[in-house]
């Protein structure tokens, strides 16, 4: 079984305090107590702060480019189905740079686990607004305020049919630990959106700012319902629901691919001369 | 026996079956045929043709006149007529055309008629006016027979007799009605190989153990997509088509990284989207192999068309410093080979492989005996297993002599394989001291650019092997430059020389293609473009400057006629 020392990876560049720290304790924990070693998954990260989070553990590691993480991650998990693939981004990242694969990944539902550090500012580029950014945050780049309406991630994913879809808080790691471990064992594409306040950057969403307002899901509430979840998820404002908003048990992308359905692409050899044959059809 | 063959209409008449059919044909009964193809972007409408040349000489492009011209409608008539050869024929239906032609050059046949009649359905007046061509040239219908046996299988007994029916029907009408035919035919042989392409391309890549293809649909690439996804259950590939061009390359990088060969192909405007993902690739070592069709452009151009427009483009684009291989293939036959060769050295060196191709290349047909599967390079340049697992230590961008690390394929061994988009160390960590950057750039550019080099190979040279004079060209014009060659070699000492392996430029070490040119009267550089990119690329890499360029940017290929009558013009003023 893998302990968390397993996990030591590279020191921190991110600035004390920030939300990325809870976020990555709360990962490390849910991984051991999930059993999973170091060279079981791999974890596909973007650029920014979150793009970083890779470094700071022990995995496979893919850190590509800004926006990219879900096709990279979703060509790894159709050549090798056999491995836990997560995607991590942040909310420029995944949200604006990359919106179209995150659309498109909900609807293959392809069983890529994705955790969005959403800060709801740019961190790395020192400041700009974010699409998940508070209409009329002024920054330098919006000295007028945010003009466009704030991105609501769990509403496109409740109406996209996505397989999983959740909330978590940085500032409360047992209840975000928990949430990790869910998504993870989904069966099925799962967003899960990570509130974390940047303490250099984001004077609006602060630790007290989510503290006050941030409440766990009811026992009781049913994720599997669609139209409930559609009203959980427009909640924001005075009362900002966290945890599982909505899943549901739709067949996995993986699984509905006949080429790989006794092996994974990765695991199939090749023999040139199984080739030869083909050349007979151009005849 | 040289003959060319034009089908002319509107898109959706059934041009391009026709075509295929007739060119199937001929090559099973042992000729060789080239075929090429000019349509529209639209879906309905419009004029399109296809052009099939037959001989029992290996043919290689498109003539200027043509022996018949099957017209499905009045424009192909009004544009096509003056290219009718002295004895040629047009055939046409007249009630279809609401037109009648007494002209002796006509032939009226009966298309909708004879199919209703005899095969029972008015949609088999195509495989009528099939028959009649090969009536009229005065072949035999039973390859026909078998080849309409195949393609009408699934659809049942009555289709199928139906179609046999309308073909003998239009083969004898023509037959009988045709009382100028005067074509001879020469002796059938051993059935020919029919390949275009595209196809040419998507067998190399699935015979190189290509198993993950990921791509967005564009012309003139989509064929590639196609014919491997058509493969794909056979032959253990995934196909996936993905949301756009961006999510297409990098869909195949992560299936590269996870150890397994991936591809992905476009035309010029989704290369533009894919760029960032070249330079990932560059960066992070990941092989990975780019089918790149050009068409005329700049941005959506001509988008049925052909150009060599993005040589320029595929050379130097991508932010950043790397190495990579350009091939450009002249026939099916390299574009087959030359795709395995882009997966070999994109594996070898961990570095992203550009097979440039066109329209033009894309669609035309070509015949061959056949390719040689031995031929076939495959070597697995990747750790895996337990060799892997057993491994004392491992570092994914470990500095080593030639700059190769080991590439690892993660999950099945204790060892992480890690790499970034940012700089990193020889774990894969992101760094930014300017001691291990300069050592990466060593590692990964400086250090494998001299061994991909001498992976390439020099230009092919046909024709005189002490030339006066020198026609240069890359890519598609291959044939049409072979055959230039052929009709003025009888007066000229002439040869051609023709560059498939792109980039690196190939060195002269092992022949001297400089001192060759430099020998010449006249050495003229021949390209579908309007400022000569290869022309400079020569240049830049060489020194070597054209004084001569004949260059074509209508969107539509050389043919034979019009090319050695420029090359002849260039002659003139020696």
């Amino acid at each position: 079984m893998p302990s968390l020392e397993d996990y030591k990876g590279q020191t921190p560049a991110w600035c004390t305090g920030c939300g990325n720290f809870g976020i990555l304790n709360a990962f490390k924990s849910a991984i051991v107590e999930l059993g999973i070693e170091p060279h079981q998954f791999t974890i596909v990260s973007g650029i920014g702060q979150a793009g970083k989070f890779p470094h700071y553990l022990k995995c496979n590691t893919f850190n590509g480019l800004h926006g990219r993480t879900l096709p990279v991650a979703t060509g790894i998990r159709l050549s090798n189905h056999n491995m836990l693939v997560a995607a991590v981004a942040g909310d420029g990242d995944c949200y604006g740079e990359g919106g179209n694969h995150l659309i498109h990944a909900m609807r293959r539902n392809i069983n890529v686990k994705l955790f969005v550090h959403d800060n709801q500012i740019y961190g790395l580029t020192k400041g700009q607004a974010s699409p998940t950014s508070t209409e009329g945050m002024t920054t330098k780049n919006q000295p007028f305020g945010v003009f466009s309406e704030q991105l609501n991630p769990m509403a496109l994913a409740v109406a996209l049919d996505c397989s999983f879809a959740a909330r978590g808080y940085a500032g409360d790691i047992i209840h975000l630990k928990a949430l990790i471990k869910e998504a993870i064992s989904h069966k099925g594409f799962s967003l899960l959106d990570i509130l974390q306040p940047c303490i250099t950057f984001n004077k609006i969403n602060t630790y007290d700012w989510y503290r006050q307002r941030v409440y766990h899901i009811e026992p009781e509430y049913n994720p599997e319902d669609k139209i409930e979840a559609f009203k959980k998820a427009l909640e924001w404002g005075d009362k900002i629901p966290i945890g599982i908003i909505y899943k549901n048990h739709r067949p996995i992308f993986e699984e509905r691919i006949p080429v790989i359905k006794d092996n994974p692409l990765v695991k199939q050899p090749f023999d040139k001369l199984k080739a030869a044959h083909i050349l007979q059809e151009f005849y | 026996m040289d003959y060319t063959i034009k089908i002319g209409g509107e898109a959706g008449q059934g041009i391009q079956t026709i075509g295929d059919t007739l060119a199937k044909v001929f090559a099973r009964t042992g000729y060789h045929v080239f075929t090429h193809q000019d349509y529209e972007s639209r879906i309905r409408g419009g004029h399109n043709f296809f052009q099939i040349r037959v001989s029992e000489n290996p043919v290689t492009a498109s003539r200027e006149k043509i022996d018949i011209l099957v017209a499905l409608d009045h424009e192909s008539i009004a544009l096509h007529k003056n290219e009718l050869s002295g004895s040629g024929l047009i055939i046409y239906d007249s009630s279809s055309l609401k037109q009648k032609h007494d002209e002796p050059s006509f032939l009226d046949v009966p298309f909708s008629k004879l199919a209703e009649e005899h095969g029972g359905e008015k949609i088999m007046s195509n495989t009528v006016a099939t028959g009649a061509v090969l009536g009229l040239l005065g072949m035999d219908v039973d390859i026909l027979k078998g080849i309409l046996n195949e393609a009408f299988q699934k659809k049942g007994g009555k289709v199928m007799e139906g179609n046999i029916n309308a073909a003998v029907t239009g083969h004898d009408f023509a037959v009988k009605n045709c009382t100028k035919c005067s074509f001879s035919l020469a002796q059938p042989s051993k059935p020919k190989m029919l390949i275009s392409g595209v196809d040419a391309i998507g067998l190399g890549a699935i015979a190189s153990g290509c198993k993950f293809y990921s791509a967005y649909p564009m012309t003139p690439s989509t064929g590639i997509m196609n014919y491997i996804a058509g493969k794909g259950k056979e032959y253990g590939i995934i196909v996936e088509q993905a949301e756009d061009e961006i999510a297409a390359i990098n869909m195949a990088l992560g299936a590269s990284f996870a150890g397994v060969r991936a591809m992905t192909g476009t035309a010029g405007g989704g290369f533009a989207l894919m760029v960032e993902g070249l330079s990932l690739a560059g960066m992070t070592e990941t092989p990975v192999v780019i089918a790149l069709g050009q068409r005329p452009a700049p941005a959506t151009g001509l988008p049925t068309r052909t150009e060599q427009g993005d040589l320029n483009f595929a050379l130097y684009t991508a932010h950043g410093e790397f190495p990579r291989v350009i091939f450009a293939p002249g026939t099916p036959e390299q574009a087959f080979y030359l795709t395995n060769k882009a997966f070999d050295l994109a594996e070898k060196y961990q570095i992203p492989a550009i097979v440039i191709f066109d329209t033009y290349l894309a669609d035309s047909e070509w015949t061959y005996e056949g390719f040689d599967i031995e031929k076939i390079k495959y070597d697995d340049y990747r750790l895996r297993g337990d060799a892997f697992h057993n491994l004392p230590e491992y570092k994914r961008h470990a500095f080593t002599e030639n700059g190769v690390s080991p590439l690892g394929v993660p999950g099945y061994s204790r060892h992480l394989v890690v790499t970034d988009s940012d700089e990193h160390d020889e774990e894969g960590h992101i760094v930014e001291d300017a001691e291990t950057r300069i050592k990466m750039v060593n590692k990964r550019l400086l250090r494998k650019l001299p061994l991909i080099k001498q992976e390439i190979e020099p230009p092919v040279l046909y024709g005189d092997p002490v030339p006066e004079i020198v026609i240069v060209g890359w890519g598609s014009n291959y044939g049409v430059m072979k055959e230039a060659v052929d009709m003025l070699s009888a007066n000229k000492k002439i040869a051609m020389l023709h560059f498939s392996e792109i980039y690196p430029f190939p060195s002269t070490d092992k022949f001297d293609y400089l001192k060759l040119l430099g020998n010449a009267k006249l050495a003229v550089c021949i390209e579908n473009n309007a400022t000569g990119q290869f022309a400079r690329l020569m240049r830049t890499e060489t020194g070597f400057e054209f004084k001569a360029q004949i260059n074509r940017f209508d969107g539509r290929p050389f043919l034979l006629e019009e090319l050695t009558g420029e090359i002849n013009a260039l002659i003139g003023r020696l």
